[in-house]
């Protein structure tokens, strides 16, 4: 009937996943960074998707449901601690972050 | 408890009542003794100390009266033993009673200690009248005197170290009681020192005792100790070791060789002092501990030899020394410690009865020849050094006149008491040892005639060299007991003491020999060495000078008293306070322990400061660990199981 | 033919995932999420997901990324993004590639074929979600929403 999707799905959740980790500490800039977390979790959300397919409940799109809400508060809170962030260093840069250094 | 066959309820209770009155003194003299001598009574501490003291004296004689209407057990041994009610210690299988023994050896030491004690108290009114302190000191008497009748009436042997560390902390008290004076409490410590060295050989004794016997009782000891081998000459048995150990304890109390050394520097205490405790009380424990223990010291004929000969050695050679002392009080303090070595001599040769009966004459004309002396010092306003004195028997005739009573007695002129008792001493090693110890007695009691005279002489007779202007006597409080002290030097001999006290020992008494010629050699010699003396220091003046000077390497040594303080001092700062420092401080302790402590806080603050540059405050990096640690995890959780 | 729109869809998504990663300009990359965002929800379509698809569109591409752009606009980012350093770049790559190799021996056949069909609609979601155990974090969602609402407004706040 209708191919099966759920193999190339996970599979390409794999490669978002690790597109988005290497992002995170090639990029410089918070926001980007920021960004490629965002990534991460949109492969985990395929992935939940993809799962929910195979097994035939709801489960997984619930779980769905509740990681993109959480995901929304974490992205206003994150900017605005950046925003925080830039007006005390004036920079964007992450290793311009190093206070707890030893 | 057990009494000698009939049950005595009044002894029962006498005995703590004799030892608590002194104690009750002390406390109340601790409490009120300064409000006393605010309220106007000056004299009041003082008058309080001697009731309490002469109190216990009259329960004494009462308990000793009680004591002898006793029925008496085999060969005539009477005593009672009071028990307090409860069990001082007590752990496991362990266990001493708070309890006392009366019997013949312990009714004497308690009627000396109370009475001679006594008299003390009552002449130290006189002679501390002047000095501020003297409630500090009438309450030290007090508690002295307690813990002495604590020693000597002490029913086992912990009880009787309580007292014996009482009195050694009493001597310390009352030898340093002028403590602005450096010399003084100086002579305090030493004197506690040199008692703990040997308290440390009696704890010991005391250990293995209890190890042995199985009891630290002394009535059970007394009784035991028959059941027991005896160990020949080099025999090194377990009694042999206590009887030892416990000797070693004797010889730093009654201070003799090589613990003797502090009771010369005991002379800074107050007179009254010296003629207490280092004349007839205190330093005599050692010779009663002994004697009390003697069924288990002649089982030993190692111990009895070690004894007899060092009691002869010392008795020589603090005589000796006492030749060129110039300190009047200095000459006693050697006279007494070789007085004691001849009470050790005693002993040694098995003739304990007697060493008790030269205990008791000797705390008769010891004492009072102490207080004479303090008698001349009083009169002349502190001087003590001999050499500035002199002809003084025009001055204080009272004085001299018992003077000359207690310095016959100590020289053995009959009929005074010292002869009987020294006269019995060399009977009793005559024969014996190959006649070695004899001969050191007998010119040991030549020598003392001669220094004793050598003291009298210089003191009251011959032209007086001092600059004193008031030369005054003394008041009758000092008076009195002087007078009832030379009463007692001069009959006190006809007293039996030996076989009043025999059976404590529950020996065989063996018939001596007598030796019909024997009193008049002693007296001979004593007779000679008066006679020397006389020429020396009355006649010819300027022979003694001369003397000295040609036989100088000989002189110099008896002044340097054999070197046995340079001995100790050498110990003490090269081994002890040099080898602290250099060894044990700079080498164990800097070296080794500070640079372990040390050492392992460097080794942790290096390490610490290599770790911590993992913290580099970058997020990315932390981000990387993060992420090695995830591929770490998973690559576990999906190959390694 | 769903098979041929889900690898267009795929391909999208990885290529503008790399250019999110690859972009100097933050803006750029930005944009690169959002056209990632939106195939992702393409293919939740096609894996019979139209609920969270339109949610992912509504809520993700629709507020979260305007966010992101309001942020970025506000904060004058420019272009400059200096490159990390050699050894960081070799170490980070070695170790995604392993954590990639790791899940995909995990991943890659682990799913059963899929149910034939199923009921996933917005009626049948919502029944899920909101009986238990799902009600009760859905309440509690929304005071972390509560909770990060006041969190922001207190953080980014400019002090008087």
């Amino acid at each position: 009937m209708s191919p099966d999707l759920v193999q190339p799905a996970l599979v390409l959740s794999l490669a978002l996943f690790a597109i988005g980790a290497l992002g995170v500490f090639l990029r410089r800039n918070i926001i980007t960074v920021f960004m490629c977390v965002e990534l991460m979790l949109n492969a985990v959300n395929l992935a939940f998707i993809a799962f929910s397919r195979a097994r035939g409940t709801l489960d997984g799109q619930v779980l769905v449901f509740f990681v993109l809400t959480v995901a929304a508060a974490e992205a206003a809170v994150g900017l605005a601690i950046i925003i925080a962030l830039q007006r005390g260093r004036d920079t964007l840069d992450v290793d311009a972050f190093d206070l707890l250094k030893w | 408890m057990v009494s000698g066959v009939l049950e005595d309820r009044v002894l029962m209770v006498l005995p703590f009542m004799v030892l608590l009155l002194p104690l009750a003194g002390f406390v109340v003299l601790c409490l009120f003794g300064d409000a006393i001598r605010r309220h106007g009574e000056s004299r009041g501490a003082g008058i309080l100390a001697c009731v309490t003291v002469l109190t216990s004296f009259v329960l004494s004689a009462w308990s000793v009266v009680r004591l002898l209407g006793l029925v008496g057990g085999r060969d005539g041994l009477r005593f009672s033993q009071p028990y307090l009610g409860f069990e001082w210690m007590e752990a496991g299988g362990f266990r001493v009673p708070a309890s006392l023994l009366v019997d013949a050896l312990s009714g004497v030491m308690i009627l000396v200690v109370t009475g001679v004690g006594g008299l003390i108290h009552v002449y130290s009114l006189g002679y501390m009248a002047h000095d501020e302190d003297n409630v500090r000191y009438f309450s030290y008497l007090n508690l002295f005197t307690f813990f002495m009748l604590l020693l000597v009436l002490g029913g086992n042997l912990p009880v009787m170290f309580v007292g014996w560390e009482g009195v050694g902390l009493c001597s310390y008290l009352l030898i340093g009681f002028w403590f602005k004076k450096q010399s003084a409490s100086d002579a305090g410590k030493k004197a506690f020192i040199v008692n703990r060295i040997g308290d440390a050989g009696l704890i010991l004794g005391m250990i293995l005792a209890y190890h042995a016997f199985g009891s630290l009782d002394l009535v059970e000891i007394a009784d035991n100790a028959g059941s027991l081998a005896p160990e020949a000459l080099g025999e090194l048995g377990v009694v042999t070791a206590v009887c030892l150990l416990l000797f070693v304890g004797a010889c730093g109390k009654s201070a003799q060789i090589p613990l003797h050394v502090w009771l010369p520097d005991a002379m800074e205490g107050p007179t009254p002092v010296s003629a207490l405790i280092h004349a007839a009380t205190m330093v005599t424990a050692g010779v009663y501990m002994v004697a009390r223990l003697a069924p288990l010291f002649v089982l030993s004929e190692t111990a009895m030899l070690v004894v007899a000969a060092i009691g002869a050695a010392t008795a020589l050679m603090a005589a000796t020394i006492a030749l060129v002392q110039t300190d009047i009080k200095r000459v006693l303090a050697y006279s007494t410690v070789s007085q004691l070595g001849y009470m050790f001599l005693a002993c040694g040769v098995g003739a304990f009865g007697v060493a008790v009966f030269h205990l008791f004459t000797h705390a008769f004309f010891k004492a009072l020849l102490f207080l004479g002396s303090g008698s001349v010092i009083h009169a002349l306003s502190g001087e003590q050094d001999m050499r500035r004195m002199g002809g003084l028997r025009r001055f204080i005739p009272w004085t001299f006149w018992t003077f000359l009573v207690g310095t016959l007695a100590i020289a053995g002129i009959f009929p005074l008491a010292g002869f009987f008792s020294k006269d019995a001493i060399l009977a009793g090693a005559l024969g014996r040892h190959g006649n070695v110890l004899f001969a050191v007695g007998l010119v040991t009691a030549l020598l003392t005639a001669f220094y004793m005279a050598r003291l009298l002489f210089m003191t009251f007779f011959g032209r007086y060299w001092g600059a004193e202007p008031h030369v005054h006597e003394s008041p009758w409080s000092m008076l009195g007991p002087l007078v009832i002290l030379a009463v007692g030097s001069a009959v006190g001999g006809f007293v039996d003491i030996p076989h009043f006290v025999q059976p404590v020992f529950r020996l065989p008494e063996h018939a001596e020999g007598h030796h019909f010629w024997l009193p008049w050699v002693a007296s001979l010699t004593a007779v000679l060495g008066i006679a020397a003396a006389y020429y020396l220091y009355v006649v010819y003046t300027e022979v003694p000078a001369r003397v000295a000077g040609s036989l100088g390497g000989l002189y110099r040594v008896l002044v340097r008293k054999y070197g046995f303080d340079d001995l100790f001092n050498w110990i003490a700062r090269r081994g002890v306070v040099q080898g602290s420092r250099d060894v044990l401080w700079a080498g164990l302790d800097t070296a080794v322990i500070d640079a372990a402590v040390n050492g392992t806080g460097t080794a942790f603050r290096a390490l610490s400061r290599g770790a911590r540059t993992l913290q580099t405050g970058l997020v990315r990096g932390y981000a990387l660990v993060m992420l090695g640690g995830a591929v770490a995890l998973v690559s576990y959780l999906l190959w390694a199981r | 033919m769903t098979a041929i729109l889900f690898y267009v869809f795929a391909a999208l998504a990885v290529g503008s995932a790399l250019v999110v990663v690859g972009q100097r300009n933050p803006i750029y990359s930005a944009f690169g999420l959002i056209v990632t965002l939106c195939a992702l929800s393409a293919i939740f379509g096609l894996l019979g997901s139209p609920f969270i698809a339109v949610l992912q569109v509504v809520v993700y591409a629709g507020a979260i990324m305007v966010l992101f752009l309001f942020v970025l606009m506000l904060l004058g980012v420019g272009a400059e993004d200096r490159k990390s350093g050699r050894t960081l770049k070799t170490v980070a790559a070695v170790l995604a590639a392993a954590l990639a190799l790791e899940m995909g021996a995990v991943l890659v056949g682990a799913a059963p074929a899929p149910v034939a069909s199923f009921d996933a609609s917005t009626r049948a979601v919502a029944h899920v979600l909101f009986s238990a155990p799902y009600l009760y974090v859905f309440e509690a969602t929304s005071i972390l929403i509560l909770a990060a609402l006041v969190g922001s407004i207190v953080l980014a706040r400019r002090d008087p």
